[in-house]
């Protein structure tokens, strides 16, 4: 089994979880999907340390992030497959 | 693994069974606690849970008030206990509620009297109480005579990947037995309180939880002067990739695995449904959460971390794990499981399951956990609104 570099909850998701200290740009990580015990490939583009997420594909403004195959918030900054996921591309859609 | 089935307790005069044997010196109100402490100080093997409230309290916050005060002493980890208030309407009040489990509790008010008098003679009930808890023996006891709270904190990714999941696999696999659950985190379950409010056994849970949500988002909002972004998600959760609310709230709910809850407590109330999973509305601050589970008579609490929670609490032992290695070797004197080898996919959560019932019934048999030993006696009152 490779090593295990990202976290997918949920197939239906559109981010997944760093799960080694961190991945550094332009790194090839191995997914992990566990839902269905499947694997995928993403490249990276940022550093992106252990529990923060990536963008497992494009988003624009106003696009939704799922995880655990719900809704978790609101895209506020373009997004670009492989990139870091948080605070400052990404706010809550409730308070 | 086949499911150990019993631990170590102690058995108590109403039934029910204590993972700890405390001796409690209980102060009313804010102005006791120095007699209280005192108490406490001259009679070994009692301790005393000084707080700041108990004054011109009223209405619903005067009942919460009471209601943790006499849940807090009627806990089956308290052995006996001996009460300390200014005046003695109040002590008494809280007095005789205790005394309706049959434990040994006594009390004793200022007013009049003077701190050294009352401490004098509240030293002699504690000398007594201590002496006689001491003689308490641990008996073989069925998994069934666990209550088990359950509250996460400073919660990261992994909290929702690894130690919240092991805390449901617990659920999942105790339930059945017979157990008492209970989760709490009203406001924490924001973005996923239509989730949870599908996991009621009957329309009736259902309907009550999402009130109870609707009442405490209302609050919230009616008191918000910004978008809450500095305390939900906290410093400590955005530090450890945690985004928003409502991801955050799908993480928490990973706790109670696939079970369904069978009624919604007030805070502090005590479960009247018999054995299965239970919801509290409680603040998703630790201290306060964890007050209110053991005032309504849990006897042992499981505290998944991520970033590295330390809270205990005064009667009611506090199992942490993380899933978070570098928690697990950072602040390691806090972690009592390190569930962290899921993320490498070394450990399956059904084996985290299994290690995290091990380390439970474990600590309800008296090993110390790290909490415990480390001090912490986190005793933190829920104010609803000013005193009179």
């Amino acid at each position: 089994m490779a090593n295990t570099d990202i976290i997918i909850h949920d197939e239906k998701d559109n981010v997944g979880v760093v799960v080694i200290e961190k991945i550094i740009p332009n790194q090839d990580c191995n997914c992990w999907v566990m839902e269905n015990d499947s694997s995928v490939q993403i490249q990276s583009k940022n550093e992106i340390p252990l529990g923060h997420k990536i963008a497992m594909i494009d988003f624009k403004e106003g696009d939704t992030i799922i995880k655990y195959g719900h809704d978790i918030g609101k895209v506020v900054k373009s997004i670009k497959k492989g990139e870091h996921v948080h605070v400052h591309n990404v706010k809550t859609k409730k308070w | 693994m086949e499911i150990p089935k019993s631990f170590l307790g102690y058995k108590r005069e109403n039934k029910r069974v204590g993972t700890r044997n405390h001796v409690v010196i209980l102060p009313v109100d804010d102005i006791s606690n120095a007699c209280a402490e005192a108490v406490a100080n001259n009679i070994k093997g009692t301790f005393a849970i000084p707080h700041a409230y108990g004054r011109l309290q009223f209405g619903a916050d005067l009942e919460l008030f009471f209601d943790t005060m006499i849940g807090t002493g009627k806990n089956p980890n308290v052995a006996a206990c001996v009460v300390i208030g200014i005046e003695p309407k109040w002590t008494k009040k809280i007095v005789d509620a205790i005394a309706t489990t049959g434990k040994p509790v006594d009390g004793f008010s200022i007013e009049g009297s003077g701190d050294i008098e009352t401490i004098m003679k509240a030293s002699r009930k504690a000398q007594e109480f201590s002496q006689w808890a001491s003689e308490k023996q641990r008996e073989e006891c069925p998994l069934s005579d666990l209550w088990i709270s359950v509250k996460c904190g400073e919660s990261d990714t992994t909290s929702g990947m690894a130690a919240n999941p092991a805390v449901g696999n617990l659920m999942d696999k105790l339930e059945p037995l017979g157990v008492h659950l209970c989760f709490g985190e009203t406001s924490e379950l924001t973005g996923a309180e239509k989730v949870c409010a599908a996991r009621g056994a009957t329309s009736e849970a259902s309907d009550k939880f999402i009130k109870t949500w609707n009442d405490y988002n209302d609050f919230i909002l009616k008191e918000a002067t910004n978008d809450l972004s500095e305390s939900q998600p906290t410093a400590g959760n955005i530090a450890g990739g945690l985004t928003t609310i409502e991801e955050k709230a799908f993480g928490n709910f990973q706790k109670i695995g696939s079970r369904t809850f069978i009624d919604v407590l007030t805070p502090a109330e005590e479960p009247k449904k018999g054995p299965g999973l239970y919801f509290m509305d409680t603040s998703s601050a630790a201290g306060e959460c964890l007050t209110l589970q053991a005032a309504a008579g849990f006897n042992i609490h499981l505290f998944p971390t991520g970033q590295g929670n330390i809270i205990g609490n005064a009667i009611e032992p506090v199992v942490k794990l993380t899933g978070n290695p570098s928690t697990a070797v950072k602040m390691k004197e806090h972690i009592d499981l390190d569930v962290s080898k899921i993320l490498k996919r070394e450990m399956n959560m059904d084996q985290a399951g299994d290690e995290l019932i091990k380390t439970t019934i474990r600590a309800a048999s008296g090993r110390l956990t790290c909490a415990e030993v480390l001090g912490h006696k986190e005793f933190i009152m829920t104010k609803l609104f000013r005193s009179a």
